[in-house]
């Protein structure tokens, strides 16, 4: 407690030497990055995460970033991996940020306790803990933000690539756009069985123009839809096969069998429309 | 005990498959409805299911085999009213009916009997 006091205090007589240091640090070359921050808004930054740091050093014995003391400094760290994030920063970069202030702090120690080689590996030891898991917290944070970001992206993509288009009445379609996983054939399929049902409909139409490859697993894909639709009563045409795809699948070995194929949309609705009994012709 | 009834239209077999399966139930549809066919003479069966909402491997199974049955003892078949998820699961299943026919609902599923069986006795009777 009381060595921990001394430390803080310190720390707190030398803070414009350390700061002044450290601000050196970060805008040294290579690390600041004035395309993505200001001086003054990195200097802020700077300022008050040293200013929380030194309360809850001076607050808990431990140093243990789930205490009570920490939160402000993990709250602080938090906001800043996570602009960081978005931002456009590196993971090393927003670690930096803690890191860098191990220069000045370290030479601190070595010239208060040059004298005294047992306390200043104690006290070099117990900063070193201290930075580095606060810098594993930046890292961890930013990573956790990005992961988020990706995530909400994954959710908006499945909501937005999977409308079911009512052609006629009986006929509905579905354009299918980017790359077929399990997941989205999963709510592709739930989609269409559930306007199948809605529109009543006996002929659907699964476009595929939007698709850049079709490889076993996605043609895997695309037949079970075929199947769930056939067993709830409706014939299921897959149209918008492009000579490419249509040539790596056959490579591939996999075959629509028994499965209506049309080269183009146009092609399939017009047959579609041909099953439930109507016929395109040209005005007089 | 319960039981899935099964009523004669005509030329046709009707069964209306009301209440959640189990599996002596549908081995109990299995044994009547083949032995129905055959002492009714039916030429056509139209199951219905769209109260089914719950399958499982076994009552699957059964179900396509009910259906290749009834195709064996020639009457065609017709699978009407299946469920969004019930699909979904047989496919998942492996069970894709091969050679099953299937409609929407059970109007459809008569007008497809009606056709079929039209087109049976349209055909020249065998030398």
């Amino acid at each position: 407690m009381e060595k921990q006091k001394s430390i803080v205090s310190l720390l707190k007589a030398k803070q414009d030497t350390i700061l002044q240091e450290w601000e050196k640090e970060q805008f040294s070359a290579g690390k600041f990055r004035a395309d993505l921050i200001s001086p003054d808004e990195l200097k802020q930054q700077m300022r008050d995460f040293w200013d929380s740091l030194l309360k809850a050093l001076g607050q808990e014995e431990r140093v243990d970033l789930s205490d009570e003391g920490w939160k402000p400094v993990r709250s602080l760290l938090t906001e800043l991996s996570k602009s960081r994030a978005k931002l456009g920063f590196t993971p090393s970069e927003t670690a930096l940020f803690v890191f860098s202030l191990k220069k000045p702090i370290f030479q601190l120690i070595q010239d208060t306790f040059q004298n005294d080689p047992a306390r200043l590996q104690k006290e070099l030891w117990d900063l070193n803990t201290l930075l580095d898991s606060l810098g594993l917290f930046t890292t961890e944070t930013y990573i956790r933000s990005k992961e988020e970001i990706i995530r909400r992206q994954q959710e908006e993509m499945l909501e937005l690539s999977t409308p079911v288009v009512k052609i006629w009445e009986q006929i509905v379609a579905v354009p299918l756009i980017g790359t077929l996983d399990s997941a989205r054939t999963q709510t592709v399929m739930e989609n269409l069985l559930q306007e199948i049902v809605a529109a009543s409909a006996t002929v659907a139409i699964i476009d595929i123009t939007g698709v850049p490859t079709v490889d076993t697993l996605v043609a895997q894909h695309l037949i079970k839809t075929v199947s769930a639709a056939r067993l709830m009563g409706a014939e299921c045409i897959i149209s918008g096969i492009r000579p490419q795809i249509a040539q790596t699948m056959i490579h591939l070995g996999v075959s629509f069998q028994d499965i209506t194929t049309k080269a183009t949309l146009a092609e399939a609705i017009k047959y579609g429309l041909s099953q439930v009994g109507y016929r395109i012709s040209k005005m007089e | 005990m319960e039981q899935i009834p099964i009523l004669k239209l005509g030329k046709f077999l009707l069964v209306t498959i009301q209440v959640d399966m189990h599996d002596q139930l549908a081995l109990r549809l299995q044994d009547e409805l083949t032995n129905r066919i055959v002492k009714e003479n039916a030429k056509g069966v139209l199951i219905d299911i769209s109260a089914l909402e719950i399958v499982d491997s076994f009552i699957g199974r059964t179900l396509a085999n009910i259906a290749a049955m009834a195709r064996i003892l020639d009457a065609e078949t017709v699978v009407v009213g299946m469920q969004p998820a019930v699909a979904i699961t047989m496919v998942e299943l492996g069970l894709s009916l091969p050679g099953v026919r299937t409609a929407l609902n059970v109007e459809r599923g008569m007008e497809i009997l009606s056709s079929l069986v039209q087109v049976d006795s349209d055909a020249p009777p065998p030398a």
